[in-house]
């Protein structure tokens, strides 16, 4: 069973989005998401750590019997996420310090244990890492779209403190969408994600049901075509 | 499935299990073991910047992480002894940096650095390490707004002591929007440590002379 890698990328960007249809590590994607170098910060290392144990996982799935593959998965990525932590002080102190708790609860998120156990320990270890990157991108996309727009409607300005992420060259990438903005506090507290995540899933959904309302327009000549399949 | 399949068959997952514990915990070691150096210099390297960030750079012309010193008091709300830092222009103490602790901070404990004048001013103060909310609490850090930098030039009987808190409760310093604790946290942490220095000042910079013999002696 090989899925196409064109499948894949359209499940984890858009499809099956571990974020807007999963609905899945939201813990992270609240906490972190009210500054887009907050979010940034935090996608990219999820992104890592879940291309790193789907890797991990597809290597070890033969060798894992069915009564102890949890206890296994979860022991991987939280030595993964160990390392990440420690890497993470080592060489990039500074973002260590801002993301602080919620780089250990990368271990928590949902969407890394379920995708070892959905994809990756029934597929190939190329496949799975590829899996594993593409679905850590919608993750960290989502958590950007919602950093960006919570700052923006919070602060009023974008790109606050990306040298943070990007070294002193970004510290003028700040860009001050609205000058003399009042600041909207709830978007930067917690119901702010809430509230602007439950907007993006209504927007996908429309543009799903939009698609999906023309398409019938040359699906009955397809479908006439078709030898019928009884599966 | 017989007793001795099921026996079998655990005894072979807790042998499996027992493996993965033992690679994962490896590779941990090995991380933790090759981090261990580049993490504590980094800690240092930034402990330096922050030292250096809070004296004027005129005031001082020694190296500060070599005149060290270890204090511990009530009044610094420290967990453990934690060095401070004396400052001397030309042998003469001018200033002290010391480590602080604001134990009832929105998510625990609050550490902050805090540089102190010979004559009583604060020189600056920083935050060295937090757990404070994201985007609410976390504004004491001066890389997200200049608030801490409201501290600079205060001392003990400025402003009078009834207004060492924030503005909410009739004093001086401003709290955030949606964050109140933190901010006045600090603020009283700061406040101890200045009762602190005054109480102790004389003590403090006599330490100078036994860390500075001590030196000699080596």
């Amino acid at each position: 069973m090989s899925t196409s890698y064109k499948e894949l990328t359209i499940n984890g960007l858009w499809k099956n989005n571990p974020g807007l249809v999963q609905l899945l590590g939201l813990c992270p994607l609240m906490g972190t998401s009210n500054s887009t170098v907050n979010a940034l910060g935090l996608g990219l290392a999820t992104i890592f750590v879940l291309a790193c144990s789907n890797a991990a996982v597809s290597l070890i799935r033969n060798a894992v019997t069915p009564a102890i593959r949890l206890p296994a998965f979860v022991m991987i990525i939280a030595a993964l996420t160990t390392c990440i932590e420690l890497l993470m002080q080592a060489y990039t102190y500074q973002l260590y310090l801002i993301l602080g708790v919620f780089i250990p609860l990368i271990t928590t998120n949902c969407v890394i244990l379920g995708r070892a156990e959905a994809f990756a320990a029934k597929n190939k270890f190329v496949s799975s890492t590829y899996d594993g990157f593409i679905m850590g991108l919608g993750f960290a996309l989502v958590l950007v779209i919602i950093g960006m727009v919570r700052e923006l409607l919070g602060t009023g300005i974008l790109f606050t403190n990306m040298q943070l992420l990007f070294g002193s060259m970004a510290a003028n990438w700040q860009w001050t969408v609205f000058p003399n903005y009042e600041g909207f506090l709830l978007a930067v507290l917690p119901p702010g994600a809430f509230l602007v995540l439950g907007l993006m899933i209504a927007l996908k959904n429309q543009i799903d049901s939009y698609i999906l309302a023309r398409t019938p327009v040359n699906m009955p000549a397809a479908a006439d075509r078709r030898v019928r399949v009884t599966d | 499935m017989t007793i001795q399949d099921m026996q079998r068959s655990i005894s072979k997952n807790a042998l499996i299990l027992g493996v993965f514990a033992a690679l994962t915990v490896a590779l941990v070691a090995v991380i933790q073991q090759g981090t261990a150096e580049p993490i504590r210099e980094a800690q240092r390297l930034a402990k330096m910047a922050a030292l250096a960030e809070i004296l004027p750079t005129k005031s001082y012309d020694n190296s500060l992480l070599d005149m060290q010193i270890t204090l511990d008091d009530p009044l610094l709300g420290n967990r453990a002894p934690t060095p401070a830092y004396i400052a001397t222009l030309a042998g003469e103490p001018t200033a002290i940096i010391l480590q602080a602790t604001a134990p009832d901070g929105y998510n625990g404990a609050i550490e902050l650095l805090i540089g102190i004048m010979a004559d009583g001013r604060l020189s600056g103060v920083r935050v060295l390490q937090h757990k404070e909310t994201p985007g609410l609490g976390d504004k004491i850090e001066l890389s997200k707004s200049d608030w801490i930098t409201s501290f600079t030039g205060k001392s003990l009987d400025n402003p009078r002591a009834e207004r060492w808190t924030v503005k909410k409760e009739r004093g001086d310093f401003d709290q955030f929007a949606g964050a109140t604790i933190t901010p006045r946290a600090v603020v009283k942490a700061v406040q101890r440590a200045l009762q602190y220095f005054d109480a102790n000042q004389a003590n403090l910079f006599a330490q100078r002379l036994t860390a500075s013999a001590q030196e000699a002696n080596q």
